[in-house]
């Protein structure tokens, strides 16, 4: 990870807590940091109950966090409001897990990919609005017999390629997609994983990539986060979290991985944790094993972590 | 080894008349399953995979018409009434559904969910039921089962409810599970844990499982046999190291190269083109021909039958057929025969 990367977002330090001072008090995100740099996927794993879609909404500002603070392209979001947030609104957009539920039924599709176009009065006229439109469909792979049609009268893989229009016609520089594929079989995952990636590079987005599936996050994602329980336990390089898994949890997660291989299921060895060691009362914080490769740790445990390594 | 076939699917089609016309969920099904064997039978939504399990289970809606044989027993499951389906159901054949959280009744506790198979089956007191239902509750790991067994499902994690549901499913002995996409409502660690538990008490019951899923990933390491489907259709069956290691459907193949392994390289990732075909009016060829780039003439023109590669293994494409030309496969798959190949030659 090159240091001249420009910083697209920053979480330093975040906490939320659902129902503070109540009986059912949850600490959603504890003491989170992490940065997402221009142009890269970042990529987001846990169980559920993680925390990992709380992140990516609290990021948006659909949660408002306690502790911290997130910064997107230099500006502090913890007291954005008005012309400033509805300016971020559009630079920062999502794709939504359920492409049944997140997409108005009683809306033709033109109005659903438009629908960000008019809030943001981004087309002054009729005509420009459906011109817009089409190439939006265009890009996602979908043609102009489609505009006047209904949500429903579309397959999940078709659906999905909607929610992706409408979080790019504004124009955004980052998608939060969280869970954006695992509605949907097996071969349009495929198509949709595909279609991410070349919109990508051809518009220069940079994604915050939520999902439990690890195989599809490690293929798509540059960079990789690891959380468990509100706490991000590991960060690095996709390529050193599945090849160099450091935190006992990762190492775990990733043993249960299913490989469509006979071969390797046979030998697979499943490796237990145990979560205890995250409820020691010992101060942990994030700390550099390798470059670029951060685990939550003591400074002894992060000793054994270096030392293992050479 | 040559096990005893407990079940035999013979030309199995079932449709469902709707307003729309006729859907043809499953068209000439033709399957086996033996003592003591996983079965997975893989395929996206849509393929009949569900329909083909729940005409297992005597469950289809009323607008089902089933034609062919279900030899079980020396029975013919397709022509049972319901009256005979009870004692069949739950009792001889049992299912593991998918979702742990609709699948159990939150109004009921969960040792008398589990108890309730067997009072309906055996006609024993409902003190002794409870007192299987106990042990059950044990054997699927239940810690603490003496504290849990008046609990109800909203006081569990979605990983302990399916262990319930896997205890309900083995309340009765039965001797054949069907798994309905058992983990695919849970994280992968819990999935882990649900799997290796079905692996073991299928060692100990010795019963036979039918493994629905679309993952390909838990086929690898629960099948003993694979067996693809494709709009109604299986399209290709064989042991589970003929299917990941020489398969030998364009279908088969395509659902191989899009998912990715943890060693797949960005920007490799193949992608079937399209979508699956509308069962209202299936294909007059082969139903995978128009999202196949391997697709022959023929494929649009006629069905393919089923190619015989070896004596468990079969492929329903034209590919096979001995005046197909020579054509070659996507490199991943290349990779998979060369491997088969190795293993050929160690053997």
């Amino acid at each position: 990870m090159s240091e001249d990367r420009k910083k697209l977002v920053e979480v330093k330090n975040v906490s939320l807590t659902f129902n503070a001072g109540k009986k059912n008090e949850v600490k959603a995100i504890d003491n989170v940091s992490f940065d997402i740099y221009e142009g890269e996927v970042f990529g987001l794993v846990g169980e559920s109950g993680s925390g990992k879609t709380t992140v990516g909404r609290t990021i948006l500002k659909l949660y408002d966090f306690d502790d911290g603070d997130i910064t997107f392209a230099g500006q502090s979001l913890s007291n954005i409001s008005g012309k400033d947030l509805k300016e971020f609104r559009k630079s920062a957009q999502m794709i939504f897990q359920d492409p049944q539920a997140s997409l108005n039924g009683r809306m033709k599709i033109r109005d659903i990919v438009a629908e960000g176009l008019d809030i943001h009065k981004l087309t002054s006229s009729k005509e420009e609005r459906d011109e817009r439109v089409q190439h939006l469909l265009d890009l996602v792979g979908l043609n102009k017999d489609h505009l006047t049609r209904y949500p429903h009268e579309f397959s999940g893989g078709q659906r999905q390629r909607i929610g992706i229009a409408r979080a790019l016609a504004v124009k955004p520089k980052f998608i939060i997609a969280d869970e954006p594929i695992s509605a949907l079989d097996v071969s349009i995952q495929a198509q949709v994983v595909n279609l991410m990636q070349k919109l990508q590079h051809e518009q220069g987005l940079t994604y915050l990539f939520i999902a439990h599936d690890l195989s599809m996050v490690k293929y798509i994602s540059d960079r990789i986060g690891v959380m468990h329980w509100g706490k991000m336990l590991e960060i690095g390089t996709s390529d050193d979290v599945y090849n160099d898994p450091i935190h006992p949890y990762t190492k775990s997660l990733l043993s249960a991985i299913p490989e469509p291989d006979p071969d390797f299921e046979k030998n697979r060895i499943h490796v237990d944790y145990d979560p205890s060691m995250e409820q020691d009362g010992q101060e942990r914080q994030m700390r550099e094993i390798t470059p670029g490769h951060f685990v939550l740790s003591t400074e002894e445990e992060a000793a054994i972590y270096r030392s293992e390594r050479g | 080894m040559k096990r005893e076939t407990i079940l035999n699917v013979e030309n199995l089609n079932v449709t469902f008349q709707t307003y729309a016309g006729e859907v043809k969920a499953i068209r000439d099904v033709n399957f086996t399953l033996e003592k003591g064997e996983t079965l997975a039978i893989v395929g996206e939504s849509g393929s009949g995979k569900s329909v083909t399990t729940r005409t297992l289970m005597g469950l289809n809606a009323k607008n089902a018409n089933l034609s062919g044989r279900i030899q079980y027993k020396g029975k013919d499951l397709s022509q049972l009434s319901e009256s005979e389906w009870v004692n069949i159901r739950g009792n001889e054949i049992a299912m593991i559904f998918q979702d742990p959280m609709t699948s159990l009744d939150p109004t009921m506790s969960i040792g008398m969910q589990i108890a309730e198979p067997i009072i309906l089956h055996e006609k024993i007191s409902k003190a002794e039921a409870l007192e299987r239902a106990l042990d059950l509750m044990k054997k699927v790991g239940i810690p603490n089962a003496e504290e849990h067994i008046k609990d109800y499902p909203h006081q569990w994690s979605g990983g302990m409810r399916q262990r319930a549901v896997i205890a309900i499913a083995l309340a009765a002995n039965p001797e054949i599970l069907i798994a309905d996409e058992p983990t695919t409502a849970l994280d992968v660690t819990i999935q882990a844990q649900i799997l290796s538990l079905m692996k073991d008490i299928q060692q100990q019951t010795d019963s036979s499982i039918i493994f629905i899923t679309h993952d390909l990933g838990v086929v690898a390491g629960m099948a003993d046999r694979v067996a693809v489907m494709y709009a109604g259709k299986i399209v290709e069956v064989g042991t589970v190291e003929e299917v990941f290691y020489n398969p030998q459907h364009p279908y088969t193949w395509g659902l191989l190269n899009s998912m990715p392994t943890t060693e797949t390289e960005s920007g490799s990732l193949e992608s079937i083109p399209g979508t699956p075909p509308d069962l209202l009016n299936p294909p007059v060829g082969d139903a995978f021909a128009a999202r196949n780039t391997f697709a022959l003439d023929i494929d649009f023109e006629e069905q393919p039958p089923m190619f015989q590669v070896s004596d468990s293994h079969f492929a329903a494409t034209w590919l096979l057929d001995e005046r197909a030309p020579e054509i070659t496969p996507p490199a991943a798959i290349l990779k998979r025969w060369e491997k088969w190949n190795s293993k050929k030659e160690k053997r």
